[in-house]
């Protein structure tokens, strides 16, 4: 399946949250979509957004860069 | 949250709005500073959304609140905060977010006299009107001590289960949220936006004498929160990171600033706002000297880093803690 990227890089919260709800309404139900992000807060941000909205965290990850990368597909 | 509780508790279907103006105090101050990692960072709209079990939707009106702060018609209250200005712009944004995704009615968690500023019986009604909401604006906690609004009137809510809260205290709504089991809730007094707040509003007021206008971007009002803010001549201010997570963040706009850090002693980043002289920068040097492991030491480096990535060193001797004035701190 094709996924998606969006970079949320050098932004704070709550707009990574926020470009990634902008994001996920351009997608379609079982699409996949992979934020990657600077703040360490979308762990918890961009995880509870979903819950709340339906949609489900495939992955969280850190790399070497110091980069939080969240892979999620679009709920109903 | 309560009003919220209240209102799904007549079998009402409710989703969250929550409005992000750059003002915000929560996440960004947590994830700056390095202190404030230990504490637990949570994102207290979308956690409330997640207790009561309703979706939310994070609207970004940065571009759209300028016109808000900038040209409050109503005025300020004690610092740089329009409240009721800001109060009618965010139930007018809801107005039209209620209409575009056929809700009926805008539930809000004021109580009359709560705040000095938006919360008042007589601003209650302007905050209805002037956002257009009129009739389709309900305060649970407080509904019973104003007009019967349209849900009320439809019988959509039961203005028999709603309450008469009025006045500053909390005791009320601590009552209600005991009975509804609510153990943990965001801080119940305000301060969740920046402008309410003194020094920063001082900062804010300095960036707009000294561009000569009330214009701002996002990056101004996020580096307003940043480090200590020193303006040892009108021409130029300087941002001196606090501490090694302020000095990180700052990294990020060392495309956009001149920056300088002592080279031959540990110490802060330090960004130079506006256009300085070699003097002016060898004064800049001294100060950021001054806040760095090298502030009792003869004579120390200074790396200046130009905007393009271009370095130089310059030797200068740091300024004693008494030849900073106070009037230099912004």
């Amino acid at each position: 399946m094709k996924r998606q990227v969006l970079d949320a890089r050098r932004l704070l919260c709550p707009l990574p949250v926020i470009r990634t709800q902008d994001k996920v309404k351009q997608l379609l139900v079982g699409e996949q979509l992979e934020v990657i992000c600077t703040d360490p807060g979308v762990m918890q941000d961009i995880p509870a957004w979903c819950r709340i909205n339906g949609h489900q965290v495939l992955e969280t990850t850190t790399n070497d860069d110091s980069e939080y990368i969240i892979i999620l597909q679009v709920g109903e | 949250m309560l009003a919220t509780k209240v209102v799904m508790e007549q079998g009402v279907h409710v989703e969250g709005i929550n409005f992000f103006t750059g003002f915000c105090v929560e996440g960004h101050t947590h994830a700056i500073r390095q202190k404030d990692k230990a504490k637990p960072k949570r994102n207290n709209s979308l956690w409330v959304a997640e207790q009561l079990g309703i979706k939310l939707h994070i609207i970004d009106v940065i571009e759209e609140y300028k016109d808000v702060l900038i040209n409050p018609k109503h005025g300020y209250g004690a610092n740089m905060n329009p409240c009721l200005d800001c109060k009618i712009f965010m139930v007018n944004k809801a107005k039209q977010w209620i209409e575009q995704n056929d809700f009926d009615f805008i539930i809000t968690g004021e109580v009359i006299g709560q705040r000095p500023m938006s919360q008042r019986k007589e601003t209650m009604p302007v905050v209805a009107r002037e956002s257009g909401a009129d009739e389709r604006l309900l305060r649970p906690l407080c509904a019973k001590n104003l007009p019967a609004t349209l849900p009320e009137r439809e019988g959509w809510i039961n203005r028999n289960n709603l309450y008469d809260f009025s006045g500053r205290s909390r005791k009320p709504q601590m009552a209600l949220a005991e009975k509804y089991g609510f153990v943990d809730y965001a801080q119940p007094a305000g301060g969740c936006c920046f402008l309410t707040d003194e020094s920063y509003s001082k900062k804010l007021v300095d960036l707009w004498q000294t561009r000569g206008n009330k214009e701002y971007t996002l990056d101004d009002v996020m580096l307003l929160k940043v480090g200590r803010h020193i303006r040892p001549k009108t021409n130029f201010k300087m941002v001196v990171a606090r501490e090694e997570g302020e000095s990180r963040f700052l990294q990020g706009y060392k495309k956009e600033f001149i920056s300088m850090n002592c080279s031959s002693h540990s110490g802060p980043l330090v960004l130079l706002d506006g256009t300085l002289s070699d003097n002016d920068l060898y004064l800049a040097g001294q100060i950021t000297a001054r806040y760095g492991q090298g502030r009792d030491a003869k004579q120390v480096d200074i790396n200046i880093r130009e905007k393009n990535g271009t370095e130089q060193i310059l030797q200068v001797k740091p300024l004693a803690a008494d030849e900073i004035p106070q009037d230099w701190f912004v």
